[in-house]
C-alpha cells in the first residue's frame, strides 16, 4: 500500500489528506511539529479575545482521524532525503514515504531588527506564538502598552486582540495609510479612521529602527527611526508579513527560491515530493497572482488538487477568480476578482462610501471595454457564487452596478444602499452614459 | 523566563473579566429587589404590598438595564464576545454552578411546593404569592397565584434582558427585530391578554387560561376534557378558540414553517424561546456540539413527540363516547382519524423524501408503527380509558411530570449556565421537534453558505444554541437545512468573513452538498462535484 506523508497539519495538508481518503485507500500520515490535531490558525484571535477555547478551533472532532484512518505524528523534521524517500526527525527517527507532500506553511518575517529575539517579542503565526502572547500580555497590568510592527491582516488582528484586554496598542505602519499596498486610498483610509476609533494608537509613515532589552533580555520599549522617540513597552508583535517555512529543507536537494519550488502539478524537482499552500512557489506566475500564495482558501485549493493527482487523476493548480476575505475590527472585508490599490493601465475605480465611515465598495473596471474587473467590499456581505458568475461571463459594470442587488449577502432586513451606489455611480459616469447609449 | 514569572506572581496574569463599578452596582439594585421577594417569601409583613412589590419590580429591572447600559452603550457596532470565556458564570465556574442552583431550586419549589411561596387554598396568599396579589387584581381581578408570580418574573426576565440583547447587537437589524417580536408576543400574548380574559369570566361564562401563541404539543394540555368543556360551554368565543387551537398546529403552522422555517415560531414567537434568546443569551456557547449529543438529541426529543401524541389520543378517547347520535365524534371514529392523519404523513414523507431521510428512515417507521400499535390497543382495550394498564389520566399526569415540569421547567431552565439555553428546545420540546421535521423537508428556509469564503474558524458552531454543528457544513461550501435550527441568526452574525445568510428561497438547490468548493478550477468542481 502507497504510503503518503504530509508535512504540516494546516488547511493545506488536512484537505489533502481528507480527499486522498476519499479517493483511496493508500496510507496516511499527517507530520506536525506545532499540535496534536488540525485547527484554524485564522481563528487563534478568539482564544486570546475569550470568544472561543481553543479546542473550538479544531474543525474536526477527535474521533474523526482515526474513524477515517489518517493518523497523525507529532514530531519535528529537520531534513527530507529526498533520494531515499526518507524523513529525519529532530530525535533521530527516520519515517520512510513513497510520496511526500510539503505543507508547512509559514513563518513570521523579521528584517534584521536590534532585539528582534528579545523576551516579548512575537509574531502571531504559531499556536506557540499565542501560548507566548498569553504569558506576556494577559492583562494591563502586566503588559502596560504593546506595540505593533507591520500594518498587515496580521498586524490588525493583534491590534484587535490585545485592546479586547484593555492594553494600549502603539501600531506603526510604514505605509503611506494602513495595507495601501493592497487596498485603493478610498479604503485605507476608512481602515485609517477605524483603527483610531478603537483607540489604538496608529502611526503611519513609521519606520521600527530597534527594539531596546532590559538587562534580563526582555522588550522593554521601541525605538522609531524617523524621529528616534522611544515608546516604552512590554510586548513587540512583528507582523511584517509572513514568508515561506522551509528553512529545514535549505540543504536537501529539493529546490526552493522563497518558496519550494513548484510546477502546475504543484511537484517539486523530485518526482515523489510535492508542495502546497504558503510554502509552495509556483516557477510560473498564474494569472495576477503572487507566486507564493499565504492565503487560507488557496492553500484548500492546492490540497483539494494535489489529492487528485496523487489519486490517478493529475490536475493542473488552476485556480478560479480570485476571492479573499478580512474583518478589520468591526469592519468585514470581502474582495472578488481583481482590484489593485492602484488602477492599472486601462483600468478604473469606481468608489462609493456610505457617510456613516463603516461601509464602502470599490469596483475596478476596464474604462475601454468596461468589462466588469473586480469589487471590494467593506461592512456590506456580497454573494461568491453571484460575483464568480460575473466574472465568467464578463459582465460589464454596467450591468453589475444595475444587479447589484442580486449580489447582496446582508442577512435579512438589513439596510439596503444599492440605489444610493446606483446613483453615485451615474453621477460620476455621465459620459459613458451617453457613450455607451 | 524570570520576566515574566516576576509579573505573574505579582497579578495572577489573568486576563481582565471583573465587572466595571458601574456594573457592580447595577447587579446590588437588581439583587435588592430580589432581596426584597426573598423578605417576602420568609413572611415579613410588609405594609405596603403594591408599594413594594413596585419597587422590587422596578430595582430588578432598573439594575437589569443599568446593567446592560454600562456593558455595551459606549462601545462600537459589533459582535461583543469579548472574555465570554473567561467568566466564570459563562464559562460553567462557581457562579454558574450557584445560578443554576438557585434556578433548580426555585423551579422545584415553584412547580411542587408552591406552598412555601405562600400560596394559599384557603384564605388570602402569603408570602412571595401573597405580594403578588395587588397587581394580579388590577389585570385580571383574581388573587395571585404561584403561576402569576412566575409568569411575571418571566415577562421581566424577557423584556429587561431582550433590552439587553438589544444594546448587544444594535448594528443587526434581524436581532433587533426578533427581540422586539419575542417582547411583544411575552408582554401582550402570554401575560396580559390571558389575564384580561379572565376578567372576561363570569358564573355563566368561563373560557380556560389561553395563551393563544402556546400550540400542541408545546402546550401539552390544551385539549384535556376540562378545557374543551370548557371552550364548548363558552358558546362561539369558545368553539372559535379551540377551533384556532387545532389549527394552529394543523394549518397555521404548516404554511408559516414552509415559508419561513420553524424560526417564525421558535425565535421569534415562542416563549421558551423568547427566555432563550434573551435571558439565556449569556450561556449559549456551552451547547454540546459533539455528534454524540445529536444524536442523543434526535432519540429523545423524538420519543417526547411520540409520547405526546399517545399521551393527547389516550386522554382524548377516554373522554369521548361511544354514541355517535349523542356527539358526532366517536371514540372509535377518533382512533380512525388519528390513524388516518398519521398514515398519511408517513406515506406522503416515504413516497417522496425517502431519500432525503436515508438514515432516519428506519426510527421514522418504529415511531410510527408504535403509534400505530398504540391506537389499537385503545381501540381494543381502552374503552374504560386504559392504555394497557396505564390510566389515560395516569398519563397524562407523568407527562405533565416529567416533560412539562422536570424536563422544560427544572432542566431546561434550571441548567442554563451548565448546558446552555436551549436544552429544553433541542431535547425536550415537541412542537420544535414536529416543526423541525417540517423544516428539514418541506421548507424555503436554509441557512445559505457563502461560496468558497468559510476559515473553519469555529465562532458559529461555538454561538450555535442548538448545538449545530455550523462550520461542518459551512466549511464544504453546503447550506444549513437542519431540522433543530431555530433561526437565531447569530451564526450569521458572529461570522467574521460574511459566510452565512438565513433565507427563504425556492426549495430547489436547497441541499447543495460540494466536495470541492467556488474558487477552485473549475474543470476540477465539475468533475468532482457532478461526477460523484
Amino acid at each position: 500500500m502507497e504510503h503518503i506523508v504530509i508535512l504540516g497539519n494546516g488547511i493545506s495538508g488536512i484537505t489533502a489528506a481528507r480527499h486522498i481518503r476519499k479517493l483511496s485507500d493508500k496510507k496516511i500520515t499527517v507530520v506536525s511539529a506545532e499540535t496534536e490535531y488540525f485547527f484554524s490558525r485564522t481563528a487563534l484571535m478568539y482564544v486570546y479575545m475569550g470568544h472561543m477555547k481553543f479546542e473550538h478551533t479544531q474543525p474536526y472532532e477527535n474521533w474523526f482521524w482515526k474513524k477515517n484512518k489518517i493518523n497523525l505524528k507529532q514530531g519535528k523534521v529537520i531534513q527530507i532525503q529526498g533520494a531515499q524517500n526518507m524523513l529525519i526527525f529532530d530525535n533521530g527517527e527516520t519515517l520512510s514515504f513513497d510520496k511526500l507532500i510539503v505543507a508547512t506553511g509559514s513563518k513570521p518575517n523579521k528584517f534584521g531588527w536590534p532585539g528582534q529575539d528579545g523576551k516579548g517579542v512575537l509574531g502571531l503565526y504559531h499556536k506557540q506564538d499565542l501560548e507566548t502572547l498569553e504569558k506576556v500580555a494577559p492583562n494591563n497590568t502586566v503588559c502596560k502598552r504593546a506595540v505593533i510592527v507591520g500594518g498587515g491582516l496580521i498586524g490588525i488582528e493583534l491590534a484587535e486582540m490585545l485592546r479586547s484586554r484593555d492594553i494600549p496598542v502603539t501600531f506603526l505602519v510604514r505605509e503611506k495609510n494602513f495595507w495601501d499596498s493592497v487596498l485603493p486610498a478610498g479604503e485605507s483610509e476608512v481602515i485609517n479612521r477605524h483603527i483610531r476609533n478603537h483607540h489604538i494608537d496608529l502611526r503611519l509613515n513609521t519606520n521600527l529602527d530597534k527594539i531596546l532589552l532590559d538587562d534580563q533580555g526582555a522588550a522593554k520599549g521601541v525605538v522609531i527611526k524617523e524621529t528616534q522617540e522611544v515608546i516604552e513597552c512590554s510586548v513587540v508583535g512583528l507582523t511584517a508579513g509572513v514568508s515561506p517555512n522551509i528553512q529545514f529543507l535549505k540543504d536537501s536537494d529539493i529546490e526552493t527560491n522563497r518558496g519550494v519550488l513548484v510546477d502546475d502539478h504543484l511537484r517539486t524537482n523530485i518526482p515523489s515530493i510535492y508542495a502546497i499552500g504558503d510554502c509552495a512557489e509556483q516557477r510560473t506566475a498564474i494569472g495576477n497572482r503572487n507566486p507564493v500564495e499565504a492565503v487560507w482558501y488557496t492553500g484548500r485549493m492546492m490540497g483539494e488538487v494535489v489529492a487528485q493527482t496523487l489519486c490517478g487523476k493529475p490536475m493542473k493548480y488552476k485556480p478560479g477568480h480570485w476571492f479573499n476575505s478580512a474583518k478589520f475590527l468591526d469592519i468585514e472585508y470581502q474582495t472578488y476578482g481583481w482590484v489593485f490599490a492602484k488602477p492599472k493601465e486601462h483600468e478604473k475605480h469606481f468608489h462609493w462610501r456610505h457617510s456613516d465611515d463603516t461601509k464602502c465598495i470599490t469596483i475596478n473596471y476596464n474604462k475601454d471595454s468596461l468589462q466588469f474587473i473586480g469589487i471590494n467590499t467593506f461592512g456590506i456581505r456580497l454573494r461568491h457564487e453571484v460575483f464568480d458568475r460575473w466574472l465568467t461571463q464578463k459582465k460589464d459594470v454596467y450591468y453589475v452596478i444595475e444587479n447589484l442587488r442580486e449580489a447582496n449577502f446582508d442577512p435579512e432586513f438589513y439596510a439596503h444602499y444599492e440605489a444610493e451606489i446606483k446613483t453615485a455611480f451615474k453621477a460620476s459616469h455621465t459620459v459613458h452614459t451617453l457613450h455607451t447609449n | 523566563m524570570k520576566y515574566t514569572e516576576h509579573n505573574l506572581s505579582l497579578t495572577g496574569g489573568n486576563p481582565p473579566k471583573s465587572l466595571t463599578t458601574s456594573q457592580k452596582f447595577a447587579v446590588v439594585l437588581g439583587l435588592t429587589g430580589l432581596g426584597i421577594f426573598i423578605l417576602a417569601i420568609t413572611n415579613y409583613n410588609f405594609p405596603n404590598k403594591s408599594m413594594w412589590l413596585a419597587a422590587a419590580l422596578t430595582a430588578i429591572t432598573s439594575g437589569i438595564i443599568w446593567f446592560s447600559l454600562a456593558a455595551y452603550s459606549h462601545k462600537t457596532e459589533g459582535i461583543k464576545n469579548d472574555g465570554v470565556w473567561f467568566k466564570s458564570i459563562a464559562n460553567r465556574g462557581v457562579w454558574a454552578w450557584i445560578l443554576g442552583v438557585v434556578l433548580t431550586g426555585f423551579y422545584i419549589v415553584l412547580y411542587f411546593y408552591p406552598q412555601f411561596l405562600g400560596l394559599r387554598n384557603e384564605g388570602d396568599n402569603t408570602g412571595l404569592v401573597g405580594l403578588f396579589d395587588p397587581l394580579s387584581k388590577i389585570l385580571s381581578g383574581n388573587p395571585a397565584s404561584q403561576w402569576f408570580v412566575y409568569g411575571t418574573l418571566y415577562t421581566i426576565a424577557i423584556l429587561a434582558f431582550g433590552f439587553k440583547f438589544f444594546l448587544k447587537y444594535k448594528h443587526n437589524r434581524y436581532e433587533k427585530l426578533r427581540t422586539i417580536s419575542v417582547m411583544f408576543f411575552q408582554l401582550a400574548f402570554a401575560f396580559l391578554i390571558p389575564e384580561f380574559m379572565a376578567r372576561l369570566n363570569s358564573d355563566s361564562f368561563s373560557l380556560p387560561y389561553y395563551d393563544l401563541k402556546n400550540i400542541w404539543p408545546l402546550n401539552y394540555y390544551n385539549f384535556e376534557q376540562y378545557r374543551v368543556d370548557s371552550f364548548i360551554s363558552a358558546g362561539s368565543i369558545g368553539t372559535g378558540l379551540l377551533i384556532f387551537g387545532i389549527a394552529s398546529i394543523f394549518i397555521i403552522t404548516p404554511i408559516l414553517t414552509y415559508k419561513y422555517g420553524k424560526r417564525w415560531y421558535c425565535s421569534w414567537v415562542c416563549g421558551c424561546g423568547g427566555l432563550a434568546e434573551t435571558a439565556g443569551d449569556p450561556f449559549r456557547h456551552l451547547s454540546d456540539k459533539s455528534q454524540t449529543a445529536w444524536k442523543i438529541e434526535r432519540w429523545v426529543v423524538h420519543s417526547v413527540v411520540v409520547f405526546v401524541t399517545i399521551m393527547t389520543t389516550a386522554v382524548v378517547h377516554s373522554y369521548l363516547g361511544n354514541d355517535s347520535s349523542k356527539y358526532w365524534l366517536t371514540k372509535d371514529l377518533f382512533l380512525i382519524g388519528v390513524g388516518t392523519l398519521l398514515t398519511l404523513v408517513f406515506a406522503l414523507v416515504m413516497l417522496f423524501k425517502r431519500k432525503e431521510l436515508a438514515k432516519d428512515a428506519v426510527y421514522g417507521a418504529i415511531g410510527y408503527f408504535t403509534l400505530i400499535i398504540v391506537l389499537l390497543a385503545l381501540h381494543f382495550f381502552g374503552s374504560d380509558g386504559n392504555l394497557f394498564f396505564f390510566e389515560a389520566e395516569k398519563l397524562r399526569a407523568s407527562y405533565g411530570f416529567m416533560i412539562g415540569a422536570i424536563f422544560s421547567g427544572v432542566v431546561g431552565t434550571g441548567f442554563y449556565p451548565i448546558f446552555g439555553n436551549r436544552v429544553w428546545c433541542r431535547f425536550g420540546c415537541p412542537m420544535a421537534a414536529i416543526l423541525g421535521f417540517q423544516q428539514r423537508l418541506f421548507s424555503r428556509f436554509r441557512i445559505t453558505t457563502n461560496g468558497g469564503q468559510c476559515i473553519s474558524c469555529g465562532n458559529c458552531s461555538t454561538y450555535c444554541e442548538m448545538g449545530i454543528d455550523v462550520r461542518a457544513y459551512a466549511q464544504k461550501g453546503e447550506n444549513i437545512v437542519r431540522s433543530s435550527c431555530v433561526g437565531c441568526g447569530i451564526c450569521s452574525a458572529v461570522c467574521p468573513r460574511g459566510v452565512l445568510k438565513l433565507e427563504n428561497d425556492s426549495m430547489n438547490g436547497r441541499i447543495n452538498s460540494n466536495e470541492i468548493l467556488l474558487g477552485n478550477d473549475v474543470d476540477l468542481m465539475d468533475y468532482v462535484n457532478q461526477g460523484k
